[in-house]
């Protein structure tokens, strides 16, 4: 190959396709070894690494590609919640429903009742129904009553 | 009706970061053929296009000078990670491609998937930019509307 990369273009390179393979077995349990083998890291690097790249940990890089997955078929088709949650690689229907609630603010059975399907292209589809982490919710300000709380509280 | 006059499209840019490993992934694995190829002296001017169709793609090197030596780290960087846009192209036989380039040991980002508007599946250049193909099913706009629809009735 005639180019050469900096090594943390070749890193993003190579967590690409780990990414990439996450996208593809995205209702497979995460194989942390495979994905490592496949960036060509060490499973105890892995995380950390991907988690530079692309801003979040693979654990839930995975759980928000199910999500989305789970949006499309809730759109798409009549499917039972339990068989969507299933398919997109949840074990229980409870974890389902957590995680989608925590990630989209909503239950999977209002999701469905407030979105119709779709007619463009899957990887659209995919790439822009993706849920984004809801901000952190940030601390009120801090005033002169509120520091005398804390000291009157912290005895 | 407009009236600017705008008859088709003929050029896009897709980001690079090797012209001559670029050229060999777009000619050799998926068919394209070389319109230009240019020493231009302040740039390579590469241009690639499906035999037969007019619209091309400048196969464009980045880090050139209208980027400052940030500005194209950032680019790089973008591309590597897959963060750029794609390209969508259409096949008369979807398995088939996807068989060669599978077997030829591109990056398949995707399967051959089975949709309303036909059967895609996903690839990556050698750059990280994200190309998928597909065979379309024949069905007009409303038809694949219909469709989905259909399979969302509740």
């Amino acid at each position: 190959m005639g180019r050469s990369l900096s090594q943390q273009e070749d890193t993003n390179r190579r967590m690409l396709r780990a990414r990439d393979e996450m996208d593809r077995r995205y209702a497979e349990p995460l194989d942390v070894p495979t994905l490592a083998a496949i960036a060509h890291l060490s499973a105890s690097q892995f995380g950390r690494v991907f988690k530079d790249v692309y801003g979040e940990t693979p654990h839930r890089y995975l759980q928000r590609r199910r999500v989305e997955r789970a949006m499309t078929l809730l759109r798409q088709t009549d499917r039972p919640v339990t068989e969507v949650a299933w398919d997109v690689g949840f074990a229980s229907l409870g974890t389902f429903s957590r995680t989608f609630s925590n990630i989209v603010g909503c239950s999977p059975t209002e999701f469905r009742a407030q979105h119709a399907p779709v007619a463009v292209p899957s990887c659209f589809i995919a790439a822009w129904t993706r849920p984004r982490e809801h901000p952190a919710p940030t601390a009120p300000p801090r005033t002169a009553v509120s520091e005398k709380r804390e000291e009157v509280d912290a005895g | 009706m407009t009236t600017n006059h705008i008859t088709s499209l003929h050029l896009r840019s897709v980001p690079v970061l090797d012209q001559d490993e670029a050229l060999d992934f777009y000619t050799t694995h998926l068919g394209f053929e070389v319109r230009d190829d240019i020493d231009l002296g302040f740039m390579r001017w590469l241009t690639v296009g499906v035999p037969g169709q007019d619209t091309a793609l400048l196969l464009e090197l980045v880090g050139g000078p209208q980027h400052d030596e940030s500005t194209a780290k950032q680019v790089r960087e973008l591309v590597t990670k897959g963060a750029l846009g794609g390209l969508f192209l259409i096949s008369d036989d979807v398995q088939a491609t996807y068989a060669a380039l599978r077997d030829a040991g591109v990056e398949i980002t995707q399967e051959p998937v089975e949709q309303p508007y036909g059967t895609d599946f996903g690839i990556r250049d050698p750059f990280g930019n994200h190309v998928r193909i597909n065979q379309p099913s024949g069905a007009a706009a409303g038809e694949v509307q219909d469709a989905y629809d259909a399979a969302g009735a509740r």
